[in-house]
């Protein structure tokens, strides 16, 4: 207010109009790009509080999928024998490990995101979709450190990414968006109904095991396989593998199964959440 | 299209009631009684809901100073909810002119764990500002908050009046079109109280349009020049603000005292004896003017007997700083049992409150003061207003303090100096 910045005259203002919202209602894709660096500075809050907070910092991005790489590649590897298209067990899950915790980890930060938030979402208007978007691109920098792991990994073991590696960003795109679309469903949900918070992680759990992670997909016929793709992480799991490790085969046409299920999945949430969004403010 | 810069139409807002409560529904309920019959609740009667703001009409054209008042519950805050946007109308309309930041609470977004630069940056853009704006505005803000050697440091290490300086200083440093603000003004000493007052009497002067919300009457006084006076969801009186005033001080609109029984009173006890509402009678009707006694009536309901009860009232500031605490045996007021329903009067004869909004917590305890049977801390208020306390035919109001008391002032100086400024004065 010092610096004056005054006011334009009434007549060549933009007019807003406030009225009760029926039924479906628009995405309003205008209003989220103009407070993009809101949701920038919600992610970077999110990250840095996250950091802050624990006591190994940052490593903890690292520490979860090599524990669980060792776990699987001890049980599934070494006792199991699992075939693991050509490819030593450890990189073969720890690949896959790899996008999974970027997904496992959005939908569980935006579940809860517009309950954590709910000091934000009573108190100041902003368009509400910005809450879960943030939290799941917070991960963006644990899924970063991850890739990092799994390069220096690759090359310890001789392995050393090819052109195929470009592939890796649509299937990073593939997990952001059924991260986002899952994310969406449940934080909305979670607004109303207080158990989804117990359900989210039996759920991801679940999810895990039909996620070809410790095993591989490939083991499947059609018309099995087809009817697998319909999880959308299966596409992404076996397409970011091969695309990293530049070795194994490549997805195939499941991808497109993949890929309609995951834009499904975001188009249908993004619709749920802007429907259920007019009561947040009342109820959170 | 008129030139307002805020138009209302039948404006309405209705509420579940409870949806304010802790009980939330659970999937595993809403599943189940899905299964058992088709439509749950869709021809319940619509008695559990009620409107937090009906019929509501008005036009602010562009600069004016507009103060809402009204008693707890009047509906004030769901409106300023609803022109900011954070919930939606269930009926009516609002068209805003131009850019709108809204204020219920200073500091939203701050978290303790991030430094003072950070939270600025965070709460600037919760606020609605462009980095680029944040960036030139930084200094400004600092400066203002005077917490310049800490600016690095995590604020979870400020002191509150360092955290409500910074949270108010990033606020005060919007720019707004429109300025919508609740209550703001309540927390914080008289120092930060007084900073802020000023800070709103710059924007006012700007030709912003701002909508102002307090309990503060000197605050409304001084800023707005129109009051408008909601009661039960609707607006009641819309003019000149010293009308609007008056109107609420008057408060004739025969409130037979608050009821403590609904949900949203925190309280303690064992419950054998609950206090269930409670009255202020001042000399005229329900308003105090400061310095006039008046009494606080008790209206208690009995579960079980209770022998030898105690009863407690106790009165604090807004920032729950305890002012006097008096219990029915301090005055040596003995009372045998309790059995069934009544009031008891705690008749106050000479108070020394200045106007202002104070809190009340009002207890039932027992002889031996084994612990509360009720004790309520939340819902109960007193408001006192404004008066001429000293004579001098000037209103003191919360901005000279809490207390005021019948004191002389007397001057002592040494003869040499009241020769030599005589002398002086002469020349």
């Amino acid at each position: 207010m010092s610096e004056n910045q005054s006011p334009t005259p009434v007549g060549q203002r933009t007019r807003i109009r406030i009225v009760p919202s029926k039924g479906w209602v628009r995405i309003g894709f205008h209003e989220l790009w103009a407070y993009r660096e809101l949701m920038y500075f919600l992610a970077v809050r999110e990250i840095k509080v996250r950091y802050k907070q624990t006591a190994v910092g940052v490593a903890w991005a690292v520490i979860q999928p090599l524990f669980t790489m060792l776990v699987f590649s001890l049980f599934f590897g070494r006792l199991g024998k699992m075939p693991s298209e050509g490819i030593p067990y450890p990189l073969f899950s720890l690949a896959a490990l790899i996008p999974w915790s970027f997904f496992a980890a959005g939908l569980g930060q935006s579940s809860n995101s517009l309950v954590g938030n709910s000091n934000l979402i009573t108190k100041v208007y902003f368009p509400r979709l910005i809450i879960p978007i943030s939290s799941v691109l917070s991960g963006l920098l644990d899924f970063a450190l991850g890739l990092t792991l799994l390069l220096i990994f690759m090359a310890a073991m001789g392995f050393f990414p090819n052109l195929h590696l470009l592939w890796s960003i649509p299937f990073l795109l593939l997990a952001l968006v059924t991260s986002l679309g899952t994310g969406l469903w449940f934080s909305a949900l979670n607004v109303e109904y207080r158990d989804v918070r117990y359900i989210v992680p039996f759920l991801t759990q679940f999810w895990m095991f039909a996620t070809p992670i410790a095993y591989s997909g490939q083991m499947l016929r059609e018309p099995w396989r087809s009817v697998y793709g319909i999880n959308p992480m299966v596409g992404v799991v076996e397409g970011f593998r091969w695309a990293v490790l530049g070795r194994g085969n490549p997805p195939g046409s499941i991808i497109f199964i993949s890929s309609l299920a995951a834009l499904l999945v975001l188009v249908s949430g993004l619709y749920y959440f802007r429907r259920m969004e007019r009561t947040f403010a009342d109820i959170v | 299209m008129s030139s307002a810069v805020i138009r209302v139409r039948d404006l309405g807002k209705q509420y579940r009631i409870g949806t304010h409560g802790p009980s939330y529904k659970t999937l595993r309920d809403r599943i189940a009684s899905g299964l058992r019959f088709r439509r749950p609740s869709a021809d319940k009667p619509v008695a559990d809901r009620f409107w937090a703001v009906r019929n509501v009409n008005f036009d602010i054209p562009e600069g004016e100073i507009v103060g809402v008042i009204g008693r707890n519950g009047a509906g004030k805050s769901t409106l300023l909810k609803l022109i900011s946007r954070i919930t939606e109308p269930t009926e009516g309309e609002i068209e805003l002119a131009g850019r709108v930041r809204s204020l219920l609470e200073v500091g939203t977004g701050f978290h303790p764990e991030l430094t003072g630069r950070e939270n600025i940056f965070m709460n600037g853009a919760i606020l609605g500002m462009t980095r680029a704006e944040i960036v030139s505005k930084f200094d400004a803000i600092v400066e203002f908050a005077e917490v310049e050697k800490f600016i690095d440091t995590p604020v979870k290490h400020y002191s509150s009046g360092m955290y409500l300086r910074l949270a108010f200083a990033v606020a005060a440093h919007l720019e707004p079109e429109i300025l919508i603000v609740d209550e703001v003004l309540a927390v914080g000493d008289a120092a930060f109280q007084k900073k802020c007052l000023g800070k709103m009497n710059e924007v006012s002067r700007q030709g912003r349009t701002v909508l102002f919300v307090s309990h503060n009457m000197v605050a409304v006084e001084n800023l707005c020049s129109r009051g408008i006076m909601m009661d039960h969801g609707q607006i009641v009186f819309d003019g000149p603000v010293r009308d609007a005033i008056a109107m609420y001080l008057a408060g004739s609109d025969s409130e037979p005292g608050q009821d403590l029984r609904e949900s949203s009173a925190r309280r303690a006890g064992t419950g054998e004896a609950r206090i269930t509402r409670y009255e202020i009678i001042g000399l005229e009707g329900t308003l105090v003017r400061a310095g006039d006694p008046f009494t606080i009536r008790l209206h208690y309901e009995c579960r079980q007997r209770v022998k030898t009860p105690v009863f407690c009232v106790s009165i604090l500031t807004r920032s729950t700083l305890p002012l006097f605490t008096i219990f029915t045996k301090d005055l040596d007021y003995q009372i045998d049992e309790i059995s069934a329903d009544g009031f008891i009067d705690l008749q106050i004869h000479s108070p020394n409150f200045l106007a202002g909004s104070y809190i009340l917590h009002l207890g039932i305890t027992d002889a031996v003061e084994s612990g509360w049977k009720d004790h309520v801390t939340d819902g109960a208020e007193l408001e006192i207003a404004e008066a001429d306390v000293y004579g001098s035919g000037k209103l003191r109001g919360a901005s000279f303090g809490v207390l005021f008391y019948n004191c002389t002032w007397s001057l002592t100086s040494s003869p040499a100096t009241l020769v030599a400024s005589t002398s002086s004065g002469k020349n």
